[in-house]
């Protein structure tokens, strides 16, 4: 790893110059310089809130730094203006989409710089579309100009934003989490323009949470932790481990921690069970106290469903429920709830919160019972607990009071989890739960599982990240089309074993 | 012409079709004659409120500042004896201020649309009956000013003038709206104005603008109405106007949340509001139930439009699971 300053390079397109952006009471940036050489691919990496996106809109003339400059082509700004950035050929990617559906191609691509023609100065239609075409054809499109945007694809409109870039000559192209909603074989084709770009001597700016892709992609990788630079990386520098270490300053290893004792009694069993999504599929699974199960399985095979119908969500059409020795059959989560049965579940923002509700409402949502008196709700109750549940968790709000909205993703998976904690939990479903958030909060939320399942708590998790399922789990269930296909031990945990159990592959 | 001003196009034949087999008279000169003027005037500025709902705003102060404007005209004209292209250019520089006042207050004090021209829709009422006391505006008996009457409320080859104007604005606009960078600019700031402002819209300007052309062409309207109805009752002059200009901005394909809709839908939405209003008339049916049957048809309307592009959607979405599962089949 080199400071980065120590990197002198002939030409850089553009340098940040000791950038810093001060908000009140938050420091985003401090005294970050970075910069862009002619036909490369950086990748910038950091967890969510490291100052990322703060830096690129910073490039991009959306907001302007406290202090710092920024150099291009040897002149040196205080501040861009989004014109002034776009016309240095400086182009953003967006990471949520920015296209306009209600205007067709073209008119996305020129938007802001329209062609004109005739003693009106009316929109020239013709000549726009015309000078989208090869525009289009450089990324690989298939669409037309005069294709409305609502009729398009996800990955589509990520080509059309692309190709919009090109359209002003830009010489950096930045791209933000582009490949988020885009299939594999989408990813293929955005490499390869890439690939392209990079050839033409144009610098990618490349923000992905994916180090895989980064991996892939980038000529030189540049951390950011808290807004401080955490240091560079050069090609031959770049693997995996490092990227985690400049990410969050330690090593990944410590992410995962191994039981302390063998696995106890059996909390929940399931024999036979059969349910709506999958009625043709039976299900044996056991879950001990002391072990943390992790089920993986590809997408739609069922694992949610299957979590839902233990949850009372959807019914159990046949076979036996075990909980704890008693045998269990909830109607509804009210049932599983009142068994110390708790789901958190996949969709955070839609079923795990009311989101434009306050924290502290959060989390007595479902026993609101104690904290209640004479049947009133007692404000001092609510937040009291809520309070506790901040300070055990970590849950980064200035106060209990503030809505679930405003929180990262972490944070709010923290608050989920406050909600079921403060409730004696007998076993938790975690249904993809590190999905969306940074590695950070992804380390409290295992070392939390692995607690509770210290503490006698039956945990499962269910989880399409490979990793995380081989790093966190005791024991993993496979589940194929409904239908446990296999068990492993630790012992025989390996991305072929979990892979061939879930395709069905020998 | 988009396939939703083509559906609105034909439910007015369909409309028209049936009232005239059930009164022959909805075809008569007269009637014609009489619903071409309301068109017109309504039209006037519910084109205007349509730049407005483009932005994701709304103006709910229209029809105050008709009764407000109409009593300036009037009086500027009756009473202290400006002349008239003098009184219509202050009248419509007053409006043009009001609708600079909204703009502003909504770009640059962040306030709500809907707050802002509430408070336009009270006050300029309040003001308005102030101004004269309660008292109707009107001209002095006899009075006659024959070019200005010409223009308004004249006909030529049968046709009023009011209807020629709203034409000759709708094309004006139609240009503005579809064929201009404006007009463009105007449409992505009202799907998503941040988006928008990153890439260099003027966003600012762009919504303000919006506000003060729809308030042009509403003291336009109010010159228009006041002559048309030649004095003007400063507390009942108006009411629920903006309503009409909302329904037939909202008929004519416009969404409220922004971004969506045309010059043409919503002058065929006026159409349709004024013809519904005529077919109370002739179908024998209570005038009290004009609302109600206005309401019933729009009700309708927009949910007939709303099903039909989920449809649509529906559709799209099979298509692209299609591909989708192409992709998959194809090996590598």
């Amino acid at each position: 790893m080199k400071s980065p300053d120590a990197m002198p390079h002939p030409h850089p397109l553009l340098v940040l110059e000791n950038i810093s952006k001060v908000y009140p009471g938050v420091v985003a940036l401090s005294n970050v310089t970075l910069s862009v050489r002619a036909g490369e691919v950086l990748a910038l990496i950091g967890e969510n809130g490291a100052g990322k996106s703060t830096l690129m809109k910073i490039l991009g003339g959306v907001i302007a730094p406290s202090s710092g400059r920024i150099i291009i082509d040897n002149v040196a700004h205080d501040q861009l203006s989004v014109t002034q950035s776009q016309a240095a050929g400086i182009a953003f990617v967006h990471q949520e989409l920015n296209v306009f559906d209600n205007l067709d191609v073209a008119a996305n691509m020129f938007l802001g710089r329209e062609i004109r023609a005739g003693f009106f100065q009316l929109l020239d239609l013709k000549a726009m579309r015309e000078a989208a075409r090869p525009l289009l054809a450089r990324v690989g499109a298939t669409f037309l100009p005069e294709t409305p945007v609502a009729d398009l694809s996800l990955a589509e409109r990520q080509l059309l934003e692309i190709a919009k870039a090109l359209s002003i000559d830009a010489r950096v192209v930045i791209m933000d989490e582009p490949t988020s909603s885009l299939t594999l074989s989408e990813t293929r084709t955005l490499m390869k323009v890439i690939a392209d770009l990079k050839a033409q001597g144009i610098a990618v700016i490349y923000i992905s949470h994916r180090l895989g892709e980064v991996e892939d992609c980038a000529d030189r990788v540049f951390g950011l932790r808290d807004g401080h630079v955490a240091g560079e990386l050069e090609r031959d520098e770049i693997n995996h481990d490092a990227m985690i270490r400049l990410m969050i300053g330690r090593d990944l290893k410590s992410l995962y921690m191994p039981p302390s004792r063998p696995a106890g009694d059996v909390i929940l069993s399931l024999r036979g069970v059969r349910i709506e999504a999958n009625p043709a599929a039976r299900v044996d699974l056991e879950l001990r106290s002391g072990e943390i199960l992790g089920v993986a399985g590809l997408v739609g095979a069922g694992r949610t469903e299957l979590a839902e119908a233990i949850f009372g969500i959807a019914p159990v059409l046949e076979g036996d429920v075990v909980l704890a020795g008693n045998s269990f059959r909830p109607g509804s989560p009210r049932d599983a709830i009142a068994a110390g049965l708790y789901l958190v579940p996949e969709d955070r923002k839609r079923t795990g919160l009311v989101l434009e509700s306050s924290i502290c409402e959060n989390i007595s949502l479902a026993d609101l019972a104690s904290v209640s008196r004479r049947g009133l709700v007692s404000r001092g109750l609510v937040e009291a607990r809520a309070e506790t549940q901040r300070r055990r968790l970590d849950i980064r709000a200035a106060d209990v009071l503030r809505n679930a909205a405003e929180l990262s993703g972490g944070n709010q998976q923290k608050v989920v989890l406050g909600k079921w904690l403060s409730m004696r939990p007998r076993l938790l479903i975690f249904d993809e739960p590190t999905r969306g958030i940074d590695v950070g909060a992804k380390w409290e939320i295992y070392k939390l599982m692995r607690a509770l399942a210290e503490a006698g708590v039956g945990v499962m998790m269910i989880s399409s990240d490979m990793e995380e399922v081989i790093g966190v789990s005791d024991r993993i269930v496979v589940l194929r089309e409904g239908q446990v296909t296999g068990s492993l031990p630790r012992a025989q945990f390996s991305e072929h074993n979990v892979l061939r159990l879930a395709v069905g592959a020998n | 012409m988009h396939k939703k001003d083509m559906g609105l196009a034909v439910l007015i034949i369909v409309v028209g079709a049936i009232v005239y087999l059930r009164n022959p008279l909805f075809l008569s000169p007269i009637n014609l004659g009489n619903t071409a003027n309301l068109i017109g005037l309504f039209g006037l500025f519910a084109i205007g409120q349509g730049f407005v709902i483009m932005t994701g705003g709304i103006d709910l102060s229209v029809g105050s500042m008709i009764a407000l404007l109409g009593v300036i005209f009037v009086d500027l004209v009756g009473r202290l004896g400006v002349p008239w292209p003098l009184a219509m250019a202050i009248t419509v520089l007053v409006g043009t201020l009001m609708g600079l006042a909204h703009g502003l207050l909504i770009t640059k004090l962040k306030m709500q649309p809907f707050v802002v021209t509430l408070c336009g829709l009270l006050i300029y009422r309040g003001v308005a009956r102030g101004y004269t006391g309660e008292a109707t505006a009107g001209f002095p008996f006899g009075a006659s000013y024959p070019e200005l009457e010409w223009l308004t409320i004249g006909r030529s080859f049968g046709i009023p003038h009011s209807f020629y104007a709203m034409i000759i604005i709708g094309v004006i606009c139609w240009f503005v709206l579809h064929r201009s960078v404006y007009g463009r600019h105007l449409q992505a700031v009202g799907k998503n104005e941040d988006a928008a402002r990153y890439s260099g819209v003027r966003t600012g300007l762009v919504i303000t603008s919006a506000y003060v052309i729809c308030a042009v062409l509403t003291s336009i309207a109010a010159v228009y109405f006041a002559m048309f109805t030649r004095s003007v009752q400063p507390s009942s002059h108006g009411n629920f106007y903006e309503l009409y200009a909302i329904a037939a901005a909202v008929l004519g394909g416009f969404s409220l949340r922004g971004g969506e809709g045309s010059i043409i839908g919503v002058i065929l939405g006026a159409v349709l509001l004024q013809q519904l209003q005529n077919l109370v008339n002739l179908l024998g049916i209570p005038s009290s139930l004009n609302f109600a049957v206005m309401g019933g048809v729009i009700l309708v309307g927009v949910l007939a439009d709303q099903q039909f592009s989920r449809y649509r959607q529906q559709r799209r979405a099979a298509r692209a699971l299609d591909a989708l599962d192409k992709e998959a089949a194809t090996p590598g």
